[in-house]
């Protein structure tokens, strides 16, 4: 697979990268490649003007402060599986990046790159919509941050202008109450989710004082569960209890608006199907009803 | 005395190279002054083109040449297909390497582009110009066989490629006289063979010479010179084919392609070196698939459960075209096999060819014996269902008895040997199956959902006798050839007719060396795939690479052997038949002090200073070896699968192999293949399938959506053998290389429908993916209790700080 023909741009700096996209309109960010690159290969994507943004330092790194987790654009999915200070302060982080792709794909795809792109099968963000996560993205007249559920509003569309870069993605870390868990069921070729379902659930013993539910892989773009996570607010979690906050979780979707998403391997049937399945498989880990 | 080379499990030679990125495959030759290729490849499943304009692509930056179906004609013969089943009405219809007036698959050639690298070649093919008109196109064979579907080839009416029937007793009258009848619809579902190097070829034309080099991903260069040479014109002896490297096979290199035509046809209008590889989007398109049958099986029993009759009805999809070998597979190597390990009284198998408008269909690794096994083992459950008896037992019941040398079963053909039983018990002890079946009744109890699965299968490998070739159609002889040269330094060069492309016979065949005439086996060297170097062979596919090739190799090193024993008697100055040999060694029986090496012999045919009368110089011989028969290995597998009701997901648990390829050359090399083979059959039974939309466009065309089976979604698999030798060749070896495809694929399979039994499931098509389990249990109104369940999810315990 051959790209056509473009020019390639390489930035020093954050400020530079955002130079460049504002003067040339269409150019496209480079960041791990692995979404970039299959689609030029292909022809589907053909930017005049690459920019690799591969070579800016202070857009890597994990540093934790505080109650979060700030992770530079360019981490890669390997990095932040691998980080001690992410597996302390929030384990889901580690875990869900662990399950992303193959370790090809984990070595060289970043989590900034992985949000741009706004794949809907993209795990990072049903499991960053679940833990309220922001991003800050820079432009040219300063930065701003944007709320994951707010950056990613359609299939391959998110709220980014066109001269804008994501720098840092902040995650908050989880309290000691606090029990996080994704469950998908992952496509056998890609990994990508079929469905993906990520929970956050605040503990007073076995009872839920608070939950946050978001589901992907099934929708354009991540469906927050207000329904579910009511559901399960201030109930004594059990598989019973579990069962019936998850089976609102159709009400949901529709409630969000979206299209469920059905291809040659899952039908949107089957996927509304199971996504309830994948949720509950989550709070059941979650709170130590099943095990491996 | 030393452990014997042979039999054991040294490391493969080949791995270094492999594992270190130092071996070079066609893609990384690189020739002065050579230019590349890209193909334009129709969009259209079925259209006639109206017109071709290539003048903006000529004009583009780089580009020497645009080919279109045009220029080719006269110049390049149609591509053949080279096994023309007898009796069989086979419509032997034109298959141009570019097309000219009509498309029939997305992915035929319509024209080539040559620049001076490939990027511009791809940026000329945009340039292109072809008007299409679409004609209806149809993708399964059934219904392209049916009244009314749209028409390939004006030479063969309703699609029909062939139409073949074998039979062995009274099959009709067995099913009248049945206790118990059953049947079952098959899909055999097309698969993409996927090997890791996709197809990729050079051609060097020297007009000077009249002479062409082409380097190319093949598993027979020998037979590609040969079609190389009907579709170019170029006389046989002026054509050096060179398979360097080659990434895998699994059967889609045995077929000489249209690419490689096209490429030698360019290098040879512009008098410069000609590179074309393909991509991996290409590959799927372009590089022959597997399978794709529709079966109609039924099979006739007694009310014990002895089965007295099978028989089907099989339409086999050919694709758009007939590749080298494709008409062989569904018939010879399909049909024919219809008794497996069993003994059937009464056979038909009944196959129709049918063209569709798809990517044509080859062997791929075990080619019509999985598809064989898969209906015999299906059938055969259902026999024990139907009578009542549990799935082991039927198959005990109806297994051959034990056989050292030649049984006639009722198709027509004779088994070497077998002890079918002793394999199937082997197995059951580490399955545990007994265990499994007690433990099977009390999950059930709960709603958990486990199956086990058993397989026992019987193939045909090592082809073959030329004889049989011949009768039924190859367009060619399947003996081999082996040519070994011992230098004066002891060292030995073994130049092979076969052309291994991963199996390892570069170190087996090694091995059978050291092991026949005593040297060490790291002072052999084997030399394959160049058909300037290598004598005459039939190339590596069906198993046969050890069996018939291993067998030339062994035959000359007595040869040898024989040649050494009289020198050797002359420089000992004894009787030669006075000389005893053992492990290198020329020995005056009754004096061990008195004796000659290999060596010492070797250096001294090789000087010839003194040599007895009428010896000629040299230690070197050749053996043309032609198979008395077949070989057929057999076995037993089982699997254990999980699966969970409330999303349809399945795990493979658990799975036990038990092969018998006869005496194993390297036991590592073995359990290698029967690793591989074994997921490969794992692959079609729950994640691969080429899925076509209504207009034939391949739906799961890249990586992406194609699922070949990943290591992690694969438990350990347990390797065990017995070993049954062959009376038929002088190693005694059986084959190994497709045994965990034939079976693996049933046995899974088996296992699911062993899990979903409870639930009155009966049947479902391949890949099982979750959401046709799924449907399948939401509709038998399943209510057991899914909690605590915990299947085939990627998560953790829960996670706080």
């Amino acid at each position: 697979m051959f790209a056509a023909d473009f020019e390639y741009r390489k930035a020093g700096s954050i400020a530079e990268a955002v130079q460049l996209l504002s003067d040339n309109p269409g150019a496209k960010i480079l960041a791990g490649g692995h979404s970039l690159i299959p689609l030029m290969r292909f022809r589907l994507a053909r930017p005049e003007v690459v920019i690799d943004i591969g070579g800016i330092a202070n857009l890597r790194g994990i540093t934790v402060g505080g109650d979060t987790i700030n992770i530079g654009a360019l981490t890669t999915h390997s990095e932040i599986a691998a980080s001690a200070d992410v597996q302390r302060s929030n384990g889901l982080l580690a875990e869900a990046s662990g399950g992303i792709g193959d370790p090809a794909v984990r070595n060289r795809g970043t989590i900034g790159g992985n949000l741009a792109h706004a794949d809907p099968a993209s795990d990072w963000a049903t499991v960053l919509t679940a833990l309220g996560a922001t991003v800050s993205a820079q432009g040219p007249s300063g930065a701003r941050t944007i709320a994951v559920s707010d950056l990613i509003e359609d299939a391959f569309a998110t709220a980014l202008a066109e001269n804008e870069l994501i720098t840092t993605v902040s995650v908050p870390v989880l309290a000691a109450n606090q029990r996080a868990e994704y469950a998908k069921m992952a496509h056998p070729a890609s990994f990508y989710a079929v469905v993906g379902g990520a929970v956050v659930v605040t503990m007073d013993g076995n009872r839920c004082t608070a939950a946050s539910v978001a589901v992907g892989g099934l929708t354009p773009r991540p469906v927050k569960a207000p329904s579910v996570e009511q559901a399960l607010a201030g109930t004594t979690l059990t598989a019973d209890s579990i069962g019936d906050a998850t089976s609102r979780l159709g009400e949901d979707i529709t409630a969000a608006g979206v299209d469920i998403i059905g291809d040659v391997y899952a039908s949107a049937e089957f996927r509304a199907g199971v996504a309830p399945v994948e949720v509950k498989h989550a709070l059941m880990h979650a709170i130590g009803l099943a095990h491996h | 005395m030393t452990t014997r080379i042979f039999g054991s499990g040294i490391r493969r030679r080949e791995d270094p190279r492999l594992i270190t990125g130092q071996a070079a495959y066609t893609d990384d030759i690189k020739l002065t002054g050579m230019v590349h290729a890209a193909i334009l490849r129709s969009p259209h499943a079925h259209a006639r083109i109206t017109s071709i304009n290539t003048d903006a692509a000529k004009a583009s930056p780089g580009v020497l040449a645009v080919y279109t179906g045009a220029d080719i004609e006269g110049v390049l013969n149609p591509i053949p297909c080279a096994w023309a089943i007898p009796d069989s009405d086979l419509k032997a219809v034109a298959y141009p390497a570019i097309a000219s007036d009509v498309v029939r698959y997305v992915g035929d050639a319509v024209a080539v582009v040559v620049a001076e690298n490939r990027y511009q070649a791809e940026d000329a093919l945009e340039l292109i110009d072809v008007g299409y008109s679409p004609l209806p196109s149809v993708i399964n064979p059934e219904a392209a066989l049916a009244d009314g579907a749209p028409q390939l080839h004006e030479d063969a009416p309703n699609n029909q490629a062939f139409h073949w029937v074998a039979a062995g007793g009274d099959t009709d009258a067995a099913f009248a006289d049945a206790a118990v009848t059953v049947s079952e619809t098959i899909n055999q579902q097309k698969l993409i063979p996927t090997p890791m190097e996709t197809r990729s070829a050079i051609a060097s034309w020297s007009s000077a010479m009249g002479e062409l080099t082409l380097w190319n991903t093949t598993q027979n260069p020998h037979i590609a010179r040969f079609v190389t040479c009907l579709v170019t014109g170029i006389a046989e002896h002026k054509i050096r084919v060179i398979a360097p490297e080659v990434g895998g096979g699994f059967g889609a290199k045995i077929a000489v392609y249209p690419w490689e035509m096209i490429t030698a046809f360019c290098s040879m209008q512009l008098g410069v070196p000609v590179k074309w590889t393909e991509t991996r989007s290409e590959n799927y398109i372009a590089t022959t698939h597997g399978r794709d049958h529709v079966e109609y099986v039924e099979m006739a029993a007694d009310a014990n459960g002895k089965v007295t009759a099978v028989r089907s009805v099989v339409y086999a999809g050919m694709g758009a075209y007939l590749s080298t070998a494709a008409p062989g597979i569904p018939t010879i190597l399909h049909g024919l096999m219809y008794s497996g390990p069993y003994d059937i009284a009464n056979i038909t198998a009944d196959v129709y060819g049918v063209f569709t408008n798809s990517t044509p269909v080859e062997a791929y690794r075990g080619a019509g014996r999985p598809e064989a096994t898969f209906l015999l083992e299906r059938l055969m459950d259902k026999v024990g269902d139907a009578v009542g008896i549990d799935s082991v037992e039927v198959r005990r019941r109806n297994l051959i008895e034990p056989f050292d040398n030649n049984r006639d079963v009722a198709i027509g053909i004779t088994y070497d040997s077998g002890n079918y039983s002793a394999a199937l018990d082997q197995l059951l002890g580490h399955i545990g199956y007994d265990q499994f079946r007690h433990d099977q009744e009390h999950e059930r109890e709960h709603g958990t959902l486990r199956g086990i699965g058993v397989a026992c299968y019987c193939e045909i490998c090592g082809l073959g006798p030329s004889q049989v070739a011949g009768a039924v159609g190859f367009g060619g002889g399947l003996w081999e050839s082996a040519t070994v040269r011992i230098y004066a330094t002891g060292k030995v060069n073994v130049f092979i007719g076969t052309s291994p492309h991963g199996q390892g016979e570069e170190t087996t065949f090694a091995q059978i060396v050291a092991d026949e005439i005593g040297v060490d086996v790291d002072d052999v060297e084997v030399i394959h795939g160049d058909t300037d170097i290598t004598p005459m062979g039939w190339g590596t596919y069906g198993s046969r690479t050890t069996v018939v090739g291993g067998a030339a190799v062994a035959l000359t090193m007595r040869k040898l052997r024989d040649k050494a024993r009289v020198i050797a008697a002359h420089l000992l100055e004894a009787d030669e038949a006075d000389i005893e040999y053992e492990d290198g060694q020329f020995f005056v029986r009754g004096a061990r002090d008195r004796s000659q090496s290999i060596q010492d012999v070797a250096l001294q045919a090789n000087v010839a200073w003194n040599l007895p009368e009428g010896i000629e110089p040299g230690m070197e011989a050749s053996t043309y070896y032609d198979p008395p028969n077949f070989s057929y290995p057999f076995g037993a597998h089982a699997a254990i699968v999980s699966v969970d009701p409330d999303n349809g997901h399945i795990t493979l648990d658990r799975y036990v192999a038990v092969d018998d390829c006869g005496p194993q050359i390297n036991p590592m090399i073995v359990e290698g293949q029967v690793h591989g083979g074994v997921v490969q059959g794992a692959g079609q039974a729950l994640w691969e399938g080429a899925v076509y939309d209504d207009n034939g466009q391949l739906l799961t065309g890249t990586m992406m959506d194609y699922a070949i089976p990943r290591a992690h979604l694969v438990p350990d698999i347990e390797v065990h053998s017995t070993v049954t030798p062959s009376p038929h060749n002088p190693l005694g070896v059986k084959g190994i290389g497709e045994t965990g495809t034939i079976a693996s694929t049933a046995a899974i399979y088996s296992a699911v429908m062993d899990a979903l039994k409870p639930l009155g499931i009966t049947s479902l098509d391949m890949p099982l993916s979750p959401e046709k389990v799924w449907r399948a249990i939401q509709a038998s109104g399943y209510t057991g209790n899914g909690h605590g369940h915990d299947h085939g999810h990627d998560h953790g315990h829960g996670h706080n700080h």
